[in-house]
């Protein structure tokens, strides 16, 4: 079945079906306004700068994705940093790049650039983390389908390197803390580590490219979060993906460089990869545009 | 990517810029808030300043928390948040308003400060019986609201308590009699946060509304389980039920909550009654922490309907902690202020602001959070606030009281309620999992807000400015004409600090009028009265206010009962226009300025 469907249609699809359920069981939204206009200037920045940088359209699955992800994961009483925060996610595509592929992922890039100010207090901004609901129901459903959603698009073990990871992490902080095991691990039980664990780290465009690289950098995040947890970030997932993940991705291409030179060019922002789960390549790359000068 | 090197300068330049835009924002919009100044300026700046004379009049009063049980030591601050509470009355019924200011650790004792007329205060409670209400036996006191029950014309008193309520009937000079077993269907032990008085089936003769916080079956000294905390921080439903005690009209009362639709076991923190769609009846609006807040219509006097969510009031989960009316715009309509809480990067609410909108056929009024557009959205943790003219300039002003914790160091304790906030249900409502505090303050000192009404639908904060700009961790505030000068004063009663009495000096020039009103079918307190002002200003254009007699608002606190309208400098006064709770309405035409006005119900 998933052989059949157009995968960049997966993750907006699961996540706009999250959204819905969690909104009509548990009104998760400020409102529609801030959402709407999160998922609007994604969309419309993703067309207007793809169009203007490689004379086509781009598809809007990825800004959709960016855009909605936006809207869920600030907590801001105007409106302004949700259009701010998406115009960044997408622009960051076309901005900070090396060997023709995007370092950040999008919305971990704009979420990171407001998140951080306002832990020190300079934005009334700040990221979802709360609970959605009293019962153990709405968990249990999001984590099933999003587990079994991100299996079949073949980065279960990513997800799952990560939530082992971090409960064996939550272990040893609740030695260091004093406050116990229990305490440590629950924000992972709430919906901001769903959507982390489930759609941002999972994002093939910004993972390395071997399946053993993405679970020893998947670990390399959860021990940076480690580390910023201990330093009492509260929007620690989001700064340490943003902290790795580039790294990351700039030592494999570095690594790489004599093999990718020798094959196909600069890594066309893993197109290769058989599916991909997230805020994937909407960006086209020298090799799949016709028409990029 | 293309290589055209303008193109990608072009989205450099504008991605740097936006980078660059969030600090300038915020930069832009807080450039606003008053700054400090000195009085002379202040008054001539906006009208008004504050001092702060509770040692000179005679008001030496300082909250102390709960002692709770030992299970709990590690977290005592949160979870024994409140009790510091205000109310305001004239209790020996002399014209000067008097109020009554609670503690909440065992043994410590209430007080009501009586207005001797003469700018001075006199603790009365402890000779009147109403001061040592807080024992390990009936637990202690969390608030107060004054109303008279029974139509005899003084005040009767309802001290709602986390343990037993109580109930005191007034008899004038023979003081106060306890008469709580009136109350049938009153729980031997409840945690109420809340209560108002209101006329809630209009048959002249007062009901009283108590909301409860945590569950019936949690005694706070002698716990059971540290299973006690709310299940969810938005969403829990494992608090305290509330309570409907309908007056038989022969001073004893019913509990009808049940029957009459009020079946939530949300954890209410305050609550206010109006009539918000037009029906003559009081409807009950509710506001929760940990959850949606609440919105009952009255149907006719026979029950209520829950209209939280399509009323918009409750479509969003907050901490509400607040609710107060004021006519903002001067269009009769009165808004509906919620606090909530905003911290910084890591939960950001926001204060709602509800401007009716609109009423569908069936009696479900509409609203429209406006508290971002009109710049109240955010002041920090809020509790109490209540809306009044401070400066008498014709338009209704907003004092916020700020402030959850303020602990030993300014460590934050945010981080670690983050943690377990964001947790599951069966780790969060488990106090043993909850991090120790440690003497690290939970958005503590927090400025007071005094927002300025600008008349043009815009708010500026000048507590700085004014002198009203308490750091300490306010709770509830009241606001009266003490010295029946035509001037707003502001009582602020703060968790584990003290009673602060500001003084309110307003420019002269300014004038005012206020009315006494007394039932005569409708209840004697007038309690639901609304009374709609229409006046001229000295540029000729003409305003109308609405404002309403409540038997309860705000957090923890009662406001006088008098109506108060601030009209500017040369204002021509048209009519008022009263309404009663039992529905006749009465009209003054061009009634004096700067003169209180005393109306007994026709």
């Amino acid at each position: 079945m998933m052989d059949k469907i157009d995968v960049r249609l997966v993750p907006p699809v699961l996540i706009s079906l999250i959204l819905v359920a969690g909104h009509y069981s548990f009104g998760i939204l400020r409102g529609f306004d801030s959402i709407l206009l999160a998922i609007g200037t994604a969309v419309v920045v993703e067309f207007a700068v793809g169009r203007l940088v490689y004379d086509s359209w781009p598809h809007p699955a990825s800004a959709y994705t960016s855009g909605i992800s936006v809207g869920i994961l600030v907590r801001a009483p105007m409106l302004w940093p949700f259009a701010l925060c998406s115009a960044l996610s997408i622009l960051s595509k076309y901005v900070l790049r090396a060997k023709g592929r995007h370092l950040w992922n999008p919305s971990n890039f704009g979420l990171c650039v407001l998140f951080f100010p306002a832990a020190y207090g300079l934005l009334d901004i700040a990221p979802l983390n709360t609970q959605w609901g009293n019962s153990m129901w709405p968990m249990l459903v999001i984590w099933f389908v999003g587990l079994y959603t991100i299996w079949k698009v073949k980065r279960f073990h990513i997800t799952a390197t990560y939530i082992g990871a971090f409960v064996a992490l939550s272990l040893v902080r609740g030695i260091i803390t004093g406050d116990g095991f229990w305490t440590e691990v629950a924000p992972l039980t709430g919906p901001m580590y769903q959507l982390f664990a489930l759609f941002m780290i999972t994002d093939p465009v910004t993972t390395v490219s071997s399946k053993k690289g993405e679970v020893g950098v998947t670990i390399l995040i959860a021990i940076a979060e480690f580390f910023l947890r201990l330093a009492e970030f509260i929007a620690a997932p989001f700064y340490a993906l943003f902290l790795v993940g580039p790294v990351a991705m700039l030592v494999e291409m570095y690594w790489t460089e004599d093999a990718d030179e020798t094959e196909s060019g600069p890594q066309a922002d893993k197109e290769d990869e058989p599916v991909s789960t997230s805020e994937q390549a909407a960006v086209p790359t020298p090799t799949s545009q016709p028409h990029a000068s | 990517m293309t290589d055209r090197p303008l193109l990608r300068g072009a989205l450099g330049l504008v991605f740097v810029g936006l980078l660059a835009a969030p600090l300038l924002i915020q930069q832009w919009s807080s450039g606003a808030a008053g700054t400090s100044t000195n009085s002379s300026t202040a008054l001539e700046r906006y009208g008004f300043v504050l001092e702060n004379v509770a040692a000179e009049v005679g008001i030496d009063f300082r909250h102390q928390a709960p002692d709770l049980d030992s299970s709990l030591a590690h977290i005592m601050p949160e979870v024994a948040q409140a009790g510091a509470s205000v109310s305001i009355t004239d209790v020996d019924q002399d014209g000067y308003a008097d109020l009554y200011v609670t503690n909440s650790k065992r043994g410590t004792r209430n007080a009501l400060y009586r207005n001797q007329g003469d700018g001075t205060f006199t603790d009365m409670a402890p000779e009147l019986g109403i001061a040592a209400l807080n024992r390990p036996e009936t637990g202690t006191s969390m608030g107060s609201v004054w109303g008279d029950y029974d139509n005899d014309g003084d005040e009767d008193l309802f001290v709602y308590k986390w343990g037993r309520s109580a109930l005191f009937r007034n008899d004038g000079d023979e003081g106060f009699t306890r008469v709580t077993d009136r109350l049938r269907g009153l729980p031997d032990w409840m945690n109420a946060n809340a209560a108002v008085w209101l006329d809630v089936n209009r048959d002249g003769h007062l009901d009283l509304f108590v909301g409860g916080f945590y569950a019936e079956d949690v005694n706070l000294w002698d716990l059971e389980s540290t299973r006690m905390m709310p299940e969810s921080y938005e969403y829990a439903t494992n608090g305290g039920r509330n309570y409907l005690f309908l007056n038989q009209g022969d001073g004893t009362f019913t509990e009808v909550a049940d029957e009459w639709g009020l079946t939530g076991t949300r954890w209410t923190l305050a609550a206010v009654a109006s009539d918000l769609n037009g029906s003559g009846y009081p409807d009950l609006f509710l506001a929760n922490d940990f959850g949606a807040d609440q919105l009952y219509v009255n149907e006719g006097g026979e029950g209520f309907r829950e209209a939280s969510r399509a009323s918009n009031v409750g479509s969003v989960p907050k901490s509400g902690m607040n609710a107060s009316m004021g006519d903002v715009m001067n269009q009769g309509v009165q808004a509906l202020y919620v606090s909530n809480l905003t911290e910084e990067g890591v939960l950001v609410q926001g204060n709602n602001l509800w401007m009716a909108d609109s009423v569908s056929g069936n009696g479900t009024p509409a609203f429209e959070n406006l508290a971002g557009t009109m710049g109240v959205a955010k002041a920090g943790w809020s509790y109490g606030a209540q809306f009044g003219d401070l400066n008498n300039d014709g338009w209704q002003d907003l004092f916020v009281v700020n402030g959850f914790y303020s602990g030993e160091t300014r460590d934050s304790y945010w981080y670690d309620f983050s943690k377990i906030a964001g947790g599951y249900e069966s780790i969060i409502e488990d106090a043993a999992n909850w991090p120790a505090m440690e003497g690290r303050s939970l958005s503590g000192h927090q400025q007071t807000r005094i927002w300025l009404n600008d008349g043009a639908g815009q708010f500026q904060n000048v507590a700085p400015a004014v002198g009203g700009a308490s750091t300490h961790d306010g709770r509830a505030v009241a606001l009266a004409d003490f010295q029946n000068q035509g001037v707003l004063n502001a009582v602020v009663a703060n968790q584990r600090g003290p009673v602060e009495f500001y003084r309110n000096t307003v420019d002269p020039q300014h004038d005012w009028i206020a009315f006494e009103l007394e039932g005569t079918e409708s209840n004697r307190s007038a309690i639901g009265a609304r009374v709609m002002l229409h006046w001229t200003d000295a540029q000729g254009t003409p305003h109308r206010q609405l404002q309403q007699v409540h038997g309860g608002s705000g957090f923890g606190s009662q406001n006088q009962r008098r109506p108060h309208f601030g009209l500017g400098p040369d204002p021509t006064v048209e009519k008022v226009v009263i309404r009663w709770p039992l529905g006749t309405t009465q009209t003054l035409d061009a009634p004096d300025t700067n003169t209180i006005h005393r109306v007994t119900e026709p």
